[in-house]
C-alpha cells in the first residue's frame, strides 16, 4: 500500500527526523489561511500516488498567501497522468544548498534492507542510478544485528563533509532504519534529504510503500488508505477478496492463481487480443466470489468477452461452476463468456454448467483463442 | 530418488486441526505420506484422520521422530510456527500459509539457515516426489513418477505445467513449488542445486514471474553449474510496470523485474522459454534428445527431434513462437558446448 507524502512525512516527524512545517489541505481558502500563519513562502504540492508530479506541473513555490491560493485553485482538480488532485500538501519553503537522497528498501536478492545514499539527490535520482551508479551507495543491513551507529556515520560521510551535519544524517539515518520497522515498509524514501541556508539537515520530500502482508498490524496506517486515489474497480475486488489490476484491454479474465492468471494473459496478448485485467479469485473459492468477479468484469465497458480459466486443486470445479450459474441468473449478461475448468471436480462440474450452455475449451490455449474470436463477433 | 522429500521423510503437520490443516493431511496420508503427527496447541491427545496430535512440535518430534513439518495456521501465527518447528530439530519446514510479514521473514530466513535447516515458502503450493512423499497441497492426480524436476514460483501454472508434462508421458522427480513472496527460504538455485545432484533428474522445467532478479540469477548458476537441460517459462509478460500481480513479489518496479529481460537470460544461457505451458513437454523432448553429450548419434537425432516440436507447436497452432525458436537455436549452441566442458 502507498501512503501520501504528507503521510510519510508524518511517519517522519514521528520518528524525530526533521520535516518542514506543513498541513494537508482540500481547499483554496485554507491553503491560503495556512500561508499567513506560516508567514513564510509555502509549497503547494499536489498529494496523487504518481512519480513526476512536479514535471507535471503538480509542484509549485508561492511567494505570498495569495499566490499559495492561486496555486491551491490550480493545482485542485488537476489531472495527473490519469489522477485527480483532491488534496494539496502546503509546507514552508526551504532555501536548498545541497540535495541528496536517501532511502530503505526491502532486496529481495540479499533478503535484508538495503539501505542507499546518494549525494546527487533530487528528481532525477533514476537517471543517476542508470548512468552514474558510483554516486550511488549501498549498505545491506543485518537484520538481526539491526543498523550500527558506525554504519549510519559512515553512510552519512557519503553525503557531507561538515562534521555538525554529518552528526545530523546519521541520526536521520538511524532514525529512518527504525521507521522502516516500525511501519512495516518494504520501501521508505527522503528525496531530497537537503541542507538549507541555515546548515540543518531537512527531509522535504519522502515516499514510503508499506507491505500489504503487515497492515493488519498496522491501524494506523491502515486508516492512511486513500480509495480516493485508487481504481474503484480494485477496492470493490479487494472488499470482495479477489486479487485485481485494472488493464485497458477487452478480454475479462477470471482465473485461479496469480501466476496462472498471469500466463492467461500473456497468452491471450500473444493471440491477438488484450486483456482487460488481471483476476485472481484464490484458492478455496466459494461461488460468490465468482458472481462478485463477474460483477466487476462487466463494469468496465470495454470488456467484449470473458475468459475464465480454472486449474482446480484446492479450488473446486464445482464450486466455481455453481458461482457461473448464480451470475447468469443475477446479471444482465451481454457479452459471451467462454470456460475452461479443469482439475478436482471437473466432471460436477460440467454437469452444472450444462445449465447455462457455454462454449468450454479443453486446453489453456484453446480457451483464449475462444475469447478472442467471440469478443471479435461482438465488437 | 528425489529432492528434499522421499520415502523417509516424516511429517509433522502444524495446525492439523484447521480446516485446510485437516483435509491436507488426510490427503497427504492418503497419497502415501508418512505423516507421523499433528499440532495444534490445546488439542493434544487427540487424533485427526488416525494421526495423533500433540501440543507442541517439540514434543510431536520427540515421539515421533518427524524430520520434516508443513504449516497451515493462519497468517498471523505463521511466523512463529516456522521458529517452533526449527527450535524443535525439524530440518525441513514448509509454508504453505500465505501473507506472512515480509519483514519478518528477513529475520526468520537467516534463523532458519543458522540451524543448518531449509525452509519452502511461505505462500506455497508446497511439494510432491511422486510415488513416495507429497508436503502441501499439490493435487496428486495430475503427477506421474518420472525424470523431470519441476521448480515453479506459483501454484495453479505449475499443475497447468506438470500436467502438460504428465499427458506427454513425461514424469516427475519432484515437483516444488517456491512460493511467490518477496523473501522465500528456498530459491531456484537451491532447487536447480538439488536437481542437478538428484540421478533420477535428467531434465529441469522452471518456472518464473516478474519481479526481482531470481530468474537472471538462476541462468548464470546454470551456465555455470547445471549439466542437465533445462526449459523455462516466464508469466506476465502482459503486466504493466508498478502493480502488483497477486503475488507480493510479482511486480515490476524501477525498470526491473521485466518478463522479457528474465527471457533474454534464459535464451543467453541456451535454455528455451515456452511461450504456453502446453509447449514444455516438446521442448524438454528436444533438449533430451539433442543434449546428451556422451551419445555420438545426437547429432543426427536433432532434426527428427525439432519435428517433433514443430508438430506440436503446429497443434497448438502457435507459430508466432520466435522466442522458442531462437531459444532452441540458442540451446543447440550451448549443448555444443557444454560437451567441451565436459571432457
Amino acid at each position: 500500500m502507498k501512503i501520501h507524502e504528507y503521510q510519510a512525512k508524518e511517519v517522519f516527524a514521528a520518528a524525530g527526523i526533521h520535516v518542514p512545517l506543513g498541513e494537508m489541505v482540500t481547499t483554496p481558502n485554507r491553503a491560503e489561511e495556512l500561508a499567513r500563519e506560516y508567514n513564510a513562502p509555502v509549497m503547494v504540492k499536489a498529494q496523487v500516488h504518481v512519480g513526476g508530479r512536479g514535471k507535471a506541473g503538480g509542484v509549485k513555490y508561492a511567494e505570498t498567501p495569495e499566490a499559495a491560493r492561486v496555486l491551491a485553485t490550480q493545482i485542485l482538480g488537476m489531472d495527473i497522468k490519469g489522477l485527480e488532485v483532491k488534496r494539496i500538501l502546503v509546507t514552508v519553503a526551504e532555501d536548498i544548498i545541497t540535495e541528496s537522497y536517501l532511502g530503505i528498501i526491502l532486496d529481495r536478492a540479499t533478503k535484508r534492507p538495503v539501505i542507499m545514499v546518494s549525494p546527487a539527490g533530487g528528481v532525477d535520482i533514476e537517471e543517476v542510478a542508470a548512468k552514474t551508479p558510483e554516486k550511488i551507495f549501498k549498505l545491506a543491513v543485518d537484520p538481526q544485528v539491526g543498523l550500527r551507529n558506525y554504519q549510519a556515520r559512515n553512510l552519512a560521510y557519503k553525503l557531507y563533509r561538515d562534521p555538525l551535519q554529518v552528526r545530523k544524517a546519521t541520526d536521520i539515518i538511524l532514525k529512518l532504519y527504525n521507521a522502516f520497522w516500525k511501519v512495516d515498509a518494504s520501501l521508505v524514501e527522503i528525496n531530497p534529504l537537503i541542507t538549507n541556508t541555515s546548515g540543518d539537515v531537512v527531509a522535504i520530500d519522502g515516499k514510503i510503500n508499506i507491505d500489504d502482508n503487515a497492515l493488519y498490524r498496522q491501524p494506523a496506517i491502515e486508516e492512511m488508505r486513500d480509495i480516493d486515489s485508487e481504481e474503484p474497480s480494485e477496492v470493490e475486488a479487494r472488499e470482495g477478496d479477489l486479487s485485481f489490476v485494472k488493464l485497458d484491454g477487452n478480454i475479462g479474465c477470471i482465473v485461479n492463481g496469480a501466476g496462472l492468471a498471469m500466463a492467461t494473459m500473456d497468452l491471450v496478448k500473444h493471440y491477438g487480443g488484450e486483456p482487460a485485467n488481471f483476476l485472481d479469485i484464490g484458492g478455496s473459492s466459494n461461488p460468490q466470489k465468482v458472481v462478485t468477479a463477474m460483477k466487476i468484469i462487466l463494469s468496465d465497458p470495454k470488456v467484449e468477452s470473458i475468459l475464465i480459466n480454472i486449474f482446480g486443486g484446492i479450488t473446486r470445479c464445482d464450486d466455481v461452476a455453481n458461482g457461473i450459474v448464480e451470475a447468469f441468473k443475477q446479471l444482465d449478461l451481454k457479452v459471451p463468456v467462454v470456460v475452461r475448468l479443469t482439475g478436482t471436480n471437473e466432471e460436477k462440474a460440467r454437469q452444472i454448467l450444462k445449465k447455462v450452455k457455454l462454449p468450454y475449451g479443453d486446453t489453456l490455449d484453446d480457451v483464449v483463442k475462444k475469447a478472442i474470436e467471440l469478443a471479435e463477433t461482438t465488437s | 530418488m528425489s529432492a528434499f522429500i522421499n520415502k523417509r521423510t516424516k511429517l509433522v503437520v502444524q495446525g492439523i486441526t484447521g480446516r485446510d490443516g485437516s483435509f491436507h493431511a488426510e490427503q497427504m496420508k492418503a497419497y502415501g505420506t508418512n505423516v507421523v503427527a499433528g499440532v495444534t496447541p490445546g488439542k493434544g491427545g487427540s487424533k485427526v484422520a488416525g494421526i495423533p496430535v500433540f501440543n507442541s512440535v517439540e514434543d510431536a518430534v520427540a515421539k515421533t521422530k518427524a524430520n520434516t513439518s508443513v504449516i497451515y495456521v493462519p497468517p498471523a501465527f505463521a511466523v512463529d510456527a516456522i521458529y517452533e518447528a526449527v527450535d524443535a530439530g525439524i530440518k525441513l519446514v514448509v509454508c504453505i500459509t500465505e501473507g506472512l510479514p515480509a519483514n519478518d521473514m528477513m529475520k526468520v530466513y537467516p534463523y532458519v539457515k543458522d540451524r543448518g535447516a531449509r525452509l519452502i515458502g511461505p505462500n506455497c503450493p508446497g511439494l510432491i516426489s511422486p510415488g513416495e512423499s507429497k508436503v502441501g497441497i499439490m493435487p496428486a492426480s495430475i503427477v506421474k513418477k518420472g525424470n523431470i524436476g519441476v521448480v515453479s514460483r506459483s501454484g495453479t501454472l505449475t499443475y497447468e505445467a506438470i500436467w502438460a508434462l504428465t499427458e506427454a508421458g513425461m514424469g516427475q522427480t519432484t515437483c516444488i513449488g517456491i512460493g511467490g513472496d518477496q523473501v522465500i527460504g528456498t530459491n531456484f538455485i537451491d532447487c536447480l542445486e538439488a536437481f542437478e545432484n538428484d540421478r533420477s533428474t535428467k531434465g529441469i522445467v522452471m518456472i518464473g514471474e516478474i519481479g526481482g532478479s531470481d530468474e537472471e540469477e538462476a541462468a548464470k548458476y546454470i551456465k555455470k553449474y547445471v549439466t542437465k537441460p533445462v526449459v523455462g517459462f516466464i508469466a506476465g509478460q502482459a503486466a504493466p510496470p508498478g502493480k502488483r500481480m497477486g503475488h507480493a513479489g510479482a511486480i515490476i518496479s524501477g525498470g526491473s523485474g521485466l518478463a522479457v529481460d528474465k527471457i533474454t537470460a534464459l535464451n543467453k544461457v541456451g535454455i528455451p522459454v515456452a511461450l504456453s505451458p502446453i509447449q514444455i513437454p516438446a521442448l524438454m523432448k528436444e533438449l533430451l534428445a539433442g543434449g546428451k553429450p556422451l551419445k555420438a548419434k545426437a547429432k543426427t537425432k536433432k532434426p527428427a527431434a525439432k519435428k517433433a516440436v514443430a508438430g506440436k507447436s503446429a497443434g497448438s497452432k502457435s507459430t508466432k513462437s520466435t522466442a522458442v525458436k531462437s531459444g532452441l537455436k540458442k540451446a543447440a549452441k550451448a549443448t555444443g558446448k557444454n560437451k567441451s566442458v565436459k571432457r
